[in-house]
């Protein structure tokens, strides 16, 4: 997400056929009371560079699941990822996708 | 308040009464001061430095000071706008918050200050830059995490407000609560 990988990118589901050579890492935002939900869209949209239709889905998961992964990849990218959603009062946090 | 408005070719514009600029002012010069550096002496009044020194006051902080802390705030209000970067792992938490919460500081500062650049004391019709709308969108979250947090907001927001007596104290920084989500829900519709 954000700037440095297109979502397509880091969507790609791992199987047998597509195995992940380095340890996967995925960055989760959790549901809060206070953040609106065209807030969460507009930043899942014009950050993390999701398409409407899908910044929608991401946000649903969030309100009504608890949370979202909203990315994976390397480490680096999904501290980087987190520490920019912080910067837009988003409650996110980097976890390793075991 | 007239609701924010989209300007042709990016940028969003807005009136407000004086009150309710002030009442802005007011609310986002707290965030501010609540996310300046807690380590650093802060210039007394009046000294308040100018917008794009803080870059360099961060990296003078960084130098004096070494990296930030990493531990959470003490603060709860504090501690949900520089949250955690990792949840079950406080090793990671306090490693992620070292090298990152001096950054997200300033640059929540950044934001807080050019909404303050931006917002005159009188209100009126305001207009804004796409970048600078932006700035405010995040300041007026920030402020709303802040008032949610003291609040203690759930999402039943309307049930909690409902029960409250409108002579209690509380009352009204509900009703200031529920204000500045109607302004920052029109200032997203302005921004699509």
């Amino acid at each position: 997400m954000v700037v440095s990988a297109a979502p397509a990118e880091v969507e790609v589901p791992r199987s047998a056929d597509n195995p992940v050579s380095d340890k996967p890492w995925v960055t989760i935002v959790w549901n809060d009371p206070v953040n609106l939900m065209s807030y969460v869209t507009y930043v899942f949209q014009h950050v993390c560079g999701y398409p409407k239709k899908k910044a929608t889905k991401l946000m649903l998961d969030v309100h009504h699941k608890g949370k979202a992964v909203v990315a994976a990849g390397a480490r680096e990218a999904m501290e980087r990822n987190v520490e920019i959603l912080h910067g837009y009062g988003l409650w996110a946090t980097v976890k390793q996708d075991k | 308040m007239e609701p924010f408005r989209s300007v042709r070719g990016g940028g969003a514009r807005v009136s407000l009464a004086a009150a309710e600029a002030s009442l802005l002012r007011s609310l986002v010069g707290q965030v501010m001061s609540l996310v300046e550096p807690d380590d650093l002496e802060g210039p007394g009044p009046g000294l308040s430095p100018e917008p794009g020194e803080d870059a360099e006051l961060a990296a003078l902080e960084a130098m004096v000071h070494g990296p930030g802390a990493d531990k959470p705030p003490e603060d709860p209000v504090l501690a949900r706008l520089l949250p955690d970067g990792y949840r079950d792992d406080p090793d990671a938490a306090g490693e992620f918050r070292r090298y990152t919460e001096p950054a997200l500081r300033s640059a929540k500062h950044q934001a807080a200050q050019e909404m303050l650049d931006t917002l005159p004391e009188s209100g009126g019709r305001i207009q804004l830059s796409q970048d600078q709308a932006l700035s405010w969108l995040k300041a007026l979250n920030d402020v709303r995490l802040a008032l949610g947090v003291r609040l203690g907001v759930t999402e039943e927001f309307e049930e909690q407000w409902g029960q409250l007596k409108p002579d209690d104290p509380q009352w009204s920084a509900f009703e200031v609560y529920a204000w500045l989500g109607a302004v920052q829900e029109s200032l997203v519709q302005a921004m699509k």
